[in-house]
């Protein structure tokens, strides 16, 4: 089972302390890419949270069977499994968005969040502890797609949630600005994803800095050595 | 620096009063700029120097560096000036604005400020607007404009609606336009024989502008403020290219002239690729990144999809410039060679 202590730290540290997006730095491909409006980013990252969790509690099931020399094929083929029914799920419910996601979701067996958690948490984890630890991983994902898909599309286009129409028919997105805002096409495009991004984790840094500086407290033990790919 | 050895003559060289003789330096082609295009870039002038000095301000807070030490340096003065002329003279005020603040904020201070920017700030603030906003950037007002300078006023701050009769494409684009219209059906002879594109020898009108960027940058020259290697390079690969090209064929190829003295490129050779802080800094680097910067800009220009390649083949060369300088180094004295 897991206590309390180990579940904090699991979602501390997939929300904010090791951020795939801010501090990780991966999948950087889908995150330029699909940021393009907030329901797009937060879409893909369910879909990434759902393989994630999936694939996390599969590998930590079979971690003591699986071959140690050819554990990477091995774990490929399950996220692949994985993200074929995502895939499939995405294509037969919500046809619309799936057009507009396009290659992307079928890309989340290459996204090296997935495969990075995989192996640097689930292989050495319990199930449960690495279930916790796909989906907190995946949500510290979705809060930072979200928030720079927000972003993306209001410096963009002055708009929130467009596509949300995709997702749920009866909704419609928000015109926030003016229906004459001439609108920086830079932010739609990837070198505008870059500088947000590098603004939201210079954003980060200035918090923890401000933090550290107010109150040095310890920081939380991390419950396993977290490698990146 | 200080230099310790050897009795040097010194040279009162402040940052300052380099910055001072650029902005003059800048004057003959301003002066030029308002005979033919009319006295409202004189407000975009202003408009892009308050935003650039209120940004650097504001920035210089930030960073908790000096505020007058780097404020009167007029470095962003120069920034915003290169800007201004850059940029179509109607253009709306936002548009400079924005400009300007990409340059300060984005290409100069988050980059480490005056001294550490990778990218020229002027250029960045260029790629950036003409990306986001194609159609304002590429609108021109037409020669000898017959609208009063208090009308262009209320259209730079929108509030006369802005009409297509009073600008147009520059000289470069319209040929462009008419080459991708009809496809060999219009020569670029018969397109230059047009008084309203062509003039004395190059674009009507921009070859007065750009006759008085080339004046400014020999009084640099003279001054000794820049080197001749990037300008006369730059120079040498933009007519190299554009004069390959013509000699091949002259119906679909404008001449080197029209090139040298048509959109950015005279500002380009002699105030943004001799940019002591974004260029090279050996003597055979600003050869290769002045040479290919002016080969890029005519490829761009060409066969590129925007008005002007010179921005876009400056910010390609920025990039290179630390791996051009590596292998550049110069022997150093007393040794035969590096190999």
């Amino acid at each position: 089972m897991i206590n309390r202590e180990e579940f904090r730290s699991i979602a501390h540290n997939g929300i904010w302390k090791q951020n795939t997006s801010l501090i990780q730095i991966l999948g950087l491909c889908p995150l330029l890419a699909v940021t393009t409006n907030m329901v797009n980013g937060v879409m893909l990252s369910l879909a990434t949270i759902i393989v994630m969790a999936l694939s996390n509690v599969a590998v930590a099931s079979l971690r003591n069977f699986i071959p140690h020399e050819i554990r990477i094929p091995v774990f490929i083929l399950i996220v692949a499994a994985l993200v074929t029914v995502v895939d499939l799920l995405f294509n037969a419910n919500l046809h619309e968005l799936y057009l507009v996601l396009g290659i992307f979701i079928p890309l989340i067996v290459t996204n090296c969040i997935v495969l990075a958690r995989v192996e640097a948490f689930a292989a050495k984890n319990p199930p449960l502890h690495a279930t916790f630890d796909g989906i907190f991983m995946g949500i510290g994902m979705l809060w930072t797609l979200a928030v720079l898909g927000g972003l993306r599309e209001f410096i963009g286009g002055g708009t929130l949630f467009s596509g949300i129409d995709l997702v749920f028919p009866g909704l419609s997105p928000l015109q926030l600005l003016p229906a004459d805002y001439p609108g920086l096409l830079l932010a739609i495009l990837p070198p505008g994803a870059f500088i947000l991004l590098g603004c939201m984790i210079a954003w980060k840094n200035w918090v923890e800095a401000r933090a550290a500086q107010r109150q040095p407290r310890p920081p939380i033990e991390p419950l396993a050595a977290d490698g990146t790919n | 620096m200080e230099f310790t050895t050897s009795p040097y003559l010194l040279k009162n060289a402040s940052v300052q009063r380099v910055m001072l003789q650029v902005l003059a330096a800048l004057l003959p082609g301003i002066a030029a700029y308002v005979w033919v295009f009319g006295s409202i870039i004189l407000l975009q002038l202003v408009i892009a120097t308050v935003t650039a000095l209120l940004a650097e301000a504001a920035m210089l807070k930030l960073r908790e560096k000096p505020l007058g030490l780097f404020l009167s340096d007029g470095s962003a003065i120069v920034t915003a000036w290169l800007i201004a002329l850059t940029f179509p003279p109607l253009s709306p005020w936002w548009l400079i604005v924005t400009g300007t603040l990409f340059a300060i904020v984005i290409a100069k201070h988050l980059y480490g400020g005056l001294g550490q920017n990778p990218f020229n700030p002027a250029m960045v603030a260029f790629a950036a607007c003409i990306v986001s906003f194609p159609a304002l950037m590429s609108q021109w007002p037409a020669v000898g404009l017959q609208v009063s300078v208090a009308d262009q006023a209320r259209v730079v701050f929108g509030l006369l609606p802005r009409l297509d009769a009073i600008s147009g494409a520059t000289p470069l684009d319209t040929l462009k336009t008419a080459l991708k219209l009809d496809e060999g059906s219009i020569s670029v002879t018969q397109l230059l024989a047009d008084q309203t594109v062509y003039g004395f020898f190059a674009g009507r009108g921009w070859e007065w502008v750009t006759g008085g960027y080339l004046l400014g940058g020999l009084f640099l020259l003279w001054r000794g403020l820049i080197s001749w290697h990037a300008p006369t390079a730059f120079i040498a690969g933009l007519s190299l290219f554009s004069g390959a090209l013509w000699l091949y064929n002259p119906a679909q190829f404008a001449n080197p002239m029209f090139h040298l003295f048509s959109g950015g490129a005279m500002l380009g050779a002699w105030f943004i690729v001799t940019d002591p802080v974004s260029g090279c800094t050996t003597m055979k680097g600003k050869l290769i990144f002045g040479f290919a910067a002016g080969a890029l800009a005519y490829l761009i220009r060409v066969f590129g999809g925007y008005p002007d390649g010179v921005a876009f083949a400056v910010l390609l060369m920025n990039i290179c410039v630390p791996i051009i300088d590596h292998y550049t180094q110069p022997a150093i004295f007393g040794m035969k060679d590096r190999s």
